[in-house]
């Protein structure tokens, strides 16, 4: 039988607001524990939580960012259970009325585009942590992070297989960051994947009994996790069994699913409005600042690119994949002045080459945009061939000045003298004799040889065009 | 001093006649003396009321007085005090002492009034007899066979045996009012988000409101100018210009209309309340007042919405008592729900606990509707009620509560019957409206008559004006239980 997958996902994306949501304790991520956890934190009798407004602005600044619907007056409510990393006995998040409602979200895939429906974002507090280690056989209790702001993105079940479900995740993590509501440091937590999957059989239109996968800290272990439990489904459903509605969690050392609870064992959270906090209202002026404050989108800067420099589709999406990249390719392109395409191929091939080899961020790059720029107006200019260019890019990744500079010290000046070339060329064919006489006798791939052999003798330096005519001209003799 | 005003004290330490660390000792020697048998305090601390007053009478010295500067005020257990243990009337917290001070707190400490000591109270403030309280039951001055009422108790029958010139309450369903006529002392609910609730531990967060208890309506003026104003720390306080509730006691009450709502005077309530109460209205009357029937026909539904919105709301609000972090936990354990279930159990009490449980079933997945959403629903109809009301009339008055103190015990074993001691206070919460009350008389049984008034939102100093001018013409606030 043919399968297909249906998946959603719920990221929770930590909102980089410098004090909790509902207090003033820091959110500083790596305090020793419990110092950044204050009375409301702790959940001391009597204290009471008051809204944190940079949180607001960052829910309703990704709303706009998907198109979404942003209510204009949302609900807190009260999600009851136990636990002792949750102070209050119930975790304030948003339940009816969410703040976000209905946005979109479009994502690249290697041959197509796809747009995943996002049904709601909502805005509520992270719980702290409980540390099961060195405590001898206690539990140690950390709520640093009890009450960090989270927003709460949940897609529609629009995704059809893990690359597509990595590539929205992928997408998420971009937009939040180039927003910068998020720092989507993963592994500090602040950007986390849960996802529901389900098969069914291809054709059929009702959905398969879902599992919810949790604890999917890494675009590989969101793509691993799904994958295994992808086949875990299909090959419980052919071997005769059902699938029962349960969370799992993933364990990427083992790299499988396991069961940790049934929808039976699940908690009844008691949902209802929270009444210490009043209904969040708002209002235009807000939404104003708000959109103001949104720097221009990927998707309209990818449309951008395309039509400004003309850029295929493929590099617009690689160059837009990050605010730092697209400000960087837009100011390369600009100090450069020329063929922005060729700026786009620097960036994306031995820029991001170096950049990976060296496990740095562009921010880090000893190559700044004004520098590229200056090689590349060296390229363009005739001053020096692209093969020579990756010396040059090589020895100002290593700090040795502007191209410039380099091409001086190093004297790697094109040599575009007619005359020069000429003697080279007038040396190679009177030592090969026998590569002449198959050229003339019609073997034109002898051609190639003496484009090296001149080319050696010139150190690289001989302008390649030039060197190219002046070789026809005397082969043809 | 004992029957001084808060006026008449201010006066007194203003004059030099009397130092604060003096009318502190006083009221601590009484309290020594009287709370043995009374019960209403849960914790005094000789040491840390007389040295705040010390700093009190510096203050003075220095000229930096306010009226409530030097005055002792008797704390309800349920605000959290720096320093001071803060039980809330429970097992739970019998060992919380509070790192913090409440919003009320604060501002009491900023005016350099003195914690006299932290009153009893039913155990979180559940209850109307002050039987509930982990502490054990407070006596009513006027006759130690009956109860002072709740859940501020112990406020009331510290002010009424004049263990203390003032004392503060909370008032969820009628916590201030009852138990203030049960003992004839005045007490004020102010308008919902008037007075902060930060640092007031939680029953039902959308009906609790602190204010002030004292042996009259310009006392109370006086505390809740200090209680009163907003505080960005509770997001339910409201934000407006600072009143001082004082500045219309002396207006004439010349064509003030009250509304009597009909409800109000009907079946369940005892016959000597309802003379006690329409003999005030009569007097009213004589003060140039003018009477008009109006109609609260939803306030019959006052108790089933009430025992659905404040139980949910508990259930929530009473979860951070988990024995993880502070308070009560059971010395023996298995795992983690065993620690859970035996912390609970052992430190909550009975009406707690059943609270606890009716607040869960309503909020539970099925029944949610059915309950809680019904009773919100059925809350704005009651709201509405006073809207309509109040077209026709300035204040309302009717009875604070149906009967007189009743019997120690009289009532444990049956919570409808104890809740229904509520029916005339409760729909004032639910609709969020400013409500007092104010010694009328006394039954044949010789037990105090609590008359309530019901003001519109906001109308506090109205109100106080209205109950202020009664006792300038009447004297049952000044009267005192005989034999303390």
């Amino acid at each position: 039988m043919q399968w297909e997958v249906v998946i959603g996902l719920e990221t929770h994306a930590q909102l980089s607001t410098n004090s909790k949501i509902f207090s003033g304790a820091s959110t500083a991520f790596g305090a020793a524990p419990n110092v950044q956890a204050c009375a409301v934190d702790l959940a001391l009798p009597g204290v009471l939580p008051v809204l944190n407004k940079g949180a607001v602005e960052r829910a309703v600044k990704f709303g706009l960012a998907i198109g979404a619907k942003i209510n204009r007056k949302s609900i807190f409510a009260r999600k009851n259970y136990f636990y002792p990393d949750l102070p209050k006995g119930y975790q304030i998040s948003q339940f009816e009325l969410p703040i976000v409602a209905e946005g979109e979200l479009t994502v690249q895939l290697p041959d197509y585009e796809k747009t995943v429906r996002i049904t709601r974002a909502h805005l509520e507090e992270d719980a702290g942590k409980s540390l099961h280690e060195d405590f001898h056989g206690m539990t140690g209790i950390d709520l640093n992070r009890a009450g960090t702001p989270l927003l709460e993105i949940v897609s529609e079940p629009d995704m059809r297989s893990a690359q597509e479900a990595v590539a929205y995740a992928k997408a998420l993590h971009s937009l939040v960051r180039w927003i910068g509501i998020c720092d989507g440091n993963m592994q500090e937590g602040s950007f986390r994947c849960d996802a529901n999957v389900s098969v069914r059989p291809k054709g059929q239109e009702a959905f398969g009994t879902r599992c919810e996968i949790k604890n999917l800290n890494s675009f590989k272990f969101l793509e691993k996790a799904i994958e295994y439990e992808v086949r875990r489904q299909i090959e419980l459903i052919e071997d005769g069994g059902t699938v029962v509605q349960e969370t799992r969690l993933y364990d990427p050392d083992r790299d499988e699913t396991r069961s940790m609870r049934s929808k039976e064992e699940a908690n009844d959270y008691r949902y209802f409005p929270d009444p210490d906090l009043l209904p969040l209202v708002v209002d235009e002026a807000f939404l104003d600042q708000a959109r103001t404050g949104l720097p221009e989108l990927p998707q309209a800067m990818r449309e951008r690119f395309m039509g400004d420099y003309a850029l295929p589709a493929y590099d617009a999406g690689v160059l837009t994949s990050s605010r730092e990249m697209a400000a960087y390719f837009e100011d390369t392109a600009k100090a450069f002045g020329g063929e922005a395409k060729i700026a786009a191929n620097w960036i994306m091939g031995d820029l991001s080459a170096a950049l990976n080899k060296d496990g740095k961020d562009l921010a880090d790059s000893p190559i700044s945009s004004a520098l590229l720029a200056g090689l590349l107006k060296r390229i363009a200019d005739g001053t020096i061939s692209g093969k020579i260019a990756k010396e040059v890019f090589a020895a100002m990744w290593a700090g040795e000045g502007d191209a410039d500079a380099i091409i001086e010290a190093r004297g790697l000046k094109q040599v575009s003298d007619a005359g020069a070339i000429e003697k080279i060329v007038d040396d190679i064919l009177a030592a090969n004799p026998a590569q002449v006489a198959e050229y003339r006798a019609g073997k034109d791939k002898v051609f190639g040889f003496f484009v090296g052999q001149a080319m050696k003798a010139s150190k690289g330096k001989a302008n390649p065009a030039q060197l190219n005519d002046i070789l026809k001209k005397k082969l043809a003799g | 001093m004992l029957n001084a005003s808060l006026k008449q004290l201010s006066a007194l330490l203003a004059d030099g006649k009397v130092s604060s660390v003096e009318l502190t000792q006083t009221f601590l020697d009484r309290i020594e003396q009287l709370n043995p048998s009374l019960n209403a305090f849960i914790t005094v601390d000789r040491e840390k009321s007389l040295a705040q007053a010390k700093t009190a009478d510096e203050l003075r010295a220095k000229g930096g007085a306010c009226p409530l500067t030097g005055i002792p005020v008797a704390q309800k257990d349920i605000f959290c005090a720096q320093g001071w243990l803060t039980t809330c009337g429970s097992k739970m917290l019998h060992n919380f002492v509070s790192p913090y001070d409440a919003h009320v707190i604060e501002q009491f400490n900023r005016a350099g009034a003195v914690n006299l000591g932290k009153t009893n109270m039913d155990e979180f403030a559940m209850g109307s007899s002050n039987e509930t309280s982990y502490h054990g039951k407070v006596k009513n001055p006027w006759n130690q066979e009956t109860v002072p009422g709740g859940s501020s108790g112990g406020s009331a029958a510290a002010v009424a045996a004049r263990l203390a010139p003032a004392a503060t309450g909370t008032d969820t369903g009628g916590s201030i009012r009852q138990p203030a006529a049960l003992t004839g002392i005045t007490g004020l609910k102010p308008t919902y988000g008037v007075v902060s609730r930060y640092g007031m531990i939680a029953f039902a967060s959308s009906l609790d409101q602190g204010g002030p208890m004292a042996k009259s309506a310009e006392d109370c003026a006086l505390l809740l100018n200090a209680m009163a104003g907003f505080d960005s720390r509770d997001s339910t306080s409201l934000e407006r210009e600072k009143e001082d509730y004082a500045r219309d006691l002396a207006q004439p009450l010349q064509g003030l209309k009250i509304g009597l709502p009909k409800e109000f005077f009907a079946e369940g309530l005892s016959a000597d309340v309802a003379q006690r109460v329409e003999e005030a209205i009569a007097e009213y009357r004589k003060l140039g007042a003018e009477t008009v029937e109006v109609s609260l026909p939803n306030s019959k539904l006052a108790i089933p919405v009430y025992y659905v919105l404040a139980p949910a709301e508990a259930s929530s609000n009473l979860s951070r008592f988990d024995g993880v972090r502070y308070g009560h936990r059971a010395p023996e354990y298995t795992d983690l729900l065993d620690m859970y279930c035996k912390t609970r159990a052992q430190g909550f009490g009975s009406e707690v606990k059943r609270r606890i449980m009716i607040g869960t079933y309503v909020l539970s997945h099925g029944y949610y509707d059915a309950y809680y959403l019904q009773a919100q629903k059925l809350r704005r109809l009651i709201a509405q009620d006073f809207v309509e009301a109040f077209k026709h009339c300035d204040v309302i008055m009717g009875p604070t509560a149906p009967s007189t103190a009743f019997k120690i015990g009289e009532k444990s074993d049956d919570p409808v019957s104890m809740y229904l001691s509520d029916i005339y206070t409760i729909a004032v919460n639910l609709a969020g409206l400013p409500g007092m009350s104010v010694p009328c008389g006394f039954g044949g049984n010789g037990l105090p008559v609590g008359l309530q008034i019901i003001g519109n939102y906001f109308s506090e100093a109205k109100m106080l004006n209205v109950a202020h001018q009664y006792q300038q013409a009447t004297d049952w606030h000044t009267r005192m239980p005989e034999g303390i």
